[in-house]
């Protein structure tokens, strides 16, 4: 049992906003490694957000530290911290008619100094993104022309390209459909079991999260409700309690699936 | 190819504005001609000079205020500089520099109460709030600029409107020389952001991850296209459309990223406005028409032909 320095190192951190009432996110403690794959899950308003932005260094915790790599988040040069975390973020829009070549192109941004023009490790880099996402075919479109799916391939690619030890993906899923849903995680399993990333990902999908994810980090209230493997994360009492849902689960492939149930029509007053 | 075509274009926008003008000047003489040396030439300079600026300040601000209708002028700065040369005017203030200065200072409070509002609630340079800011500053600028005018005799009036559309007939060697000691470092400031800039046109938070400080690049962008800008409308008052057509003319040989980008928006924009203040010393000659004229003239039906291709792109 090797135990590979953590890449990402929560410990016990908590943020509050300016002006809030209350902490947006209270002692959570994370840690991730190459190869591993973990999920965070919680409602809207769970502080899942939150999360990624201490991770990213965006935010600094009131307490706690969030380290990447031994150093805290924070306090890396945004250029240092590029070359070791990719981000697929939530939203982004493009100002301007790009194509997908162009667009993976700008992962490789942090690797390069000031004036200095494209290398062709640089450009070779490129292109093992876009072949590790499927995405060879798509190179020279625009990207306005692409189906979601495509698009979430892309984003993926371009951080693919900044070669970092430690991805995020912050809800990639959200407006896929199954059959580009479904590819996109097995896309990021791979990723983890051939080409040893760490991932972190932000999901509402507690399904794939439960079927494709290492580990689970179930916040309710910026609260870790449950952390830990799926299968002991994923009760149905707990699921129950954090969405505020009645549901039923079962077990496919020893991994835990969550089952909603509808709720017991009441007879109109 | 590209590179070849424009440097041609800006050669031949030279040439053209220092052999054409109201005086005729044979061809065998140009090179004596005290006309030429001390008119024609400072002036296609200067027109070179201030057009590149705009052309460069234009494009790094639209990427910042991720706005493609961003203009240099539209963060209140020609209001600004408007006030500052009308009062220069109202107050008479003499001598060759007043007027300059006192339409920088104009531009530098401008600049500064945008820059200071911009920060308002922490906003961090938001852009819309800058937008919003300096909309407001123009405005307010404006009204006291018009409140000045409408209470002064003709002929200072007729200086300041001449004054606020523009016009290099005050060019000399002495401000081609302050310009190219001043305008290098802005310049120099904004082709080094041209990464950056790249990536703020996806959003401030995916720049940030893509390695961008982002906070910092847009003070740096900020000021640098400010200050540009307000040196520019020191020596040539206000000249619009410049800064806003040039880019997206650029844009659509050089595509998107800014390391070719700006440099070419500085030669097209130098070279469309040596082209635009030569018409304007030429067509009405003996008479002048303010050099701002000339360039909402070209500038909007072009401006208009790109509008037609964006919506049907």
């Amino acid at each position: 049992m090797s135990s590979a320095p953590p890449i990402l190192s929560l410990r016990d951190v908590r943020y509050r906003y300016p002006g809030a009432t209350q902490d947006a996110l209270a002692g959570v403690s994370l840690a991730a490694g190459p190869g591993e794959f973990h999920a965070v899950l919680g409602p809207n308003g769970s502080g899942k957000t939150t999360l990624v932005r201490l991770v990213l260094g965006a935010l600094v915790p009131a307490a706690g530290r969030a380290d990447i790599a031994g150093r805290s988040a924070h306090l890396w040069p945004r250029q240092d911290l590029a070359r070791v975390v990719g981000v697929v973020p939530q939203r982004e829009d493009n100002l301007f008619p790009q194509r997908v070549r162009e667009t993976v192109l700008l992962g490789r941004y942090p690797h390069l100094s000031l004036w200095g023009r494209e290398r062709p490790e640089d450009h070779s880099a490129v292109e093992r993104a876009l072949a590790a996402c499927d995405a060879v075919q798509l190179a020279d479109r625009w990207v306005w022309t692409l189906s979601g799916g495509e698009y979430q391939r892309v984003r993926v690619a371009r951080a693919l390209a900044q070669e970092p030890r430690l991805l995020v993906l912050d809800e990639p899923g959200v407006s896929l459909d199954l059959r580009h849903e479904m590819a996109l995680f097995e896309l990021v399993r791979g990723l983890v079991d051939r080409a040893g990333l760490g991932v972190l990902m932000i999901t509402h999908q507690l399904n794939l999260a439960a079927r494709y994810a290492d580990t689970v980090l179930l916040l309710a209230d910026g609260r870790p409700a449950a952390a830990g493997a799926p299968g002991d994360v994923l009760t149905r009492e707990t699921v129950e309690r954090v969405f505020s849902w009645p549901v039923t689960m079962q077990l496919l492939d020893g991994r835990p699936q969550m089952v909603p149930l509808r709720q017991p029509k009441e007879p109109l007053a | 190819m590209r590179w070849v075509a424009l440097g041609v274009a800006a050669g031949l926008a030279l040439v053209a504005s220092v052999v054409l003008g109201p005086a005729a000047v044979p061809l065998g003489e140009l090179t004596r001609s005290d006309i030429v040396w001390s008119l024609r030439v400072p002036r296609a300079v200067l027109a070179f000079l201030v057009g590149g600026s705009l052309g460069v300040a234009g494009a790094s601000l639209q990427a910042l205020v991720r706005n493609p209708l961003a203009d240099p002028f539209l963060l209140g700065l020609s209001g600004g500089a408007g006030l500052g040369a009308v009062v220069a005017l109202a107050i008479h203030l003499s001598g060759p520099w007043a007027l300059p200065l006192a339409a920088f200072a104009g531009a530098l409070g401008a600049l500064a109460l945008v820059y200071r509002m911009g920060l308002v609630g922490g906003a961090a340079l938001d852009p819309r709030i800058l937008l919003l800011a300096g909309v407001a500053v123009g405005a307010f600028a404006a009204a006291i600029t018009t409140a000045i005018v409408s209470l002064a005799d003709a002929a200072e009036l007729r200086n300041a409107f001449l004054w606020l559309w523009g016009g290099l007939s005050a060019a000399s060697w002495d401000t081609v020389l302050v310009l190219v000691l001043y305008a290098p470092l802005p310049l120099a400031v904004l082709f080094a952001a041209a990464r950056p800039l790249d990536l703020l046109a996806l959003g401030e938070e995916p720049a940030r991850y893509l390695g961008a400080d982002v906070e910092r690049v847009k003070r740096r962008v900020y000021l640098a296209a400010s200050l540009l800008t307000a040196a520019a409308v020191a020596v040539s008052g206000v000249i619009g459309f410049v800064g806003l057509v040039v880019p997206h003319i650029a844009r659509l040989a050089w595509g998107h990223r800014h390391r070719a980008l700006l440099p070419a928006a500085f030669i097209g924009g130098g070279a469309l406005l040596a082209i635009a203040d030569t018409l304007a010393r030429t067509v009405v000659a003996p008479r002048e028409l303010p050099v701002g004229v000339v360039t909402a003239l070209i500038g909007v039906p072009v401006f208009a032909l790109l509008l037609r291709r964006w919506t049907i792109a």
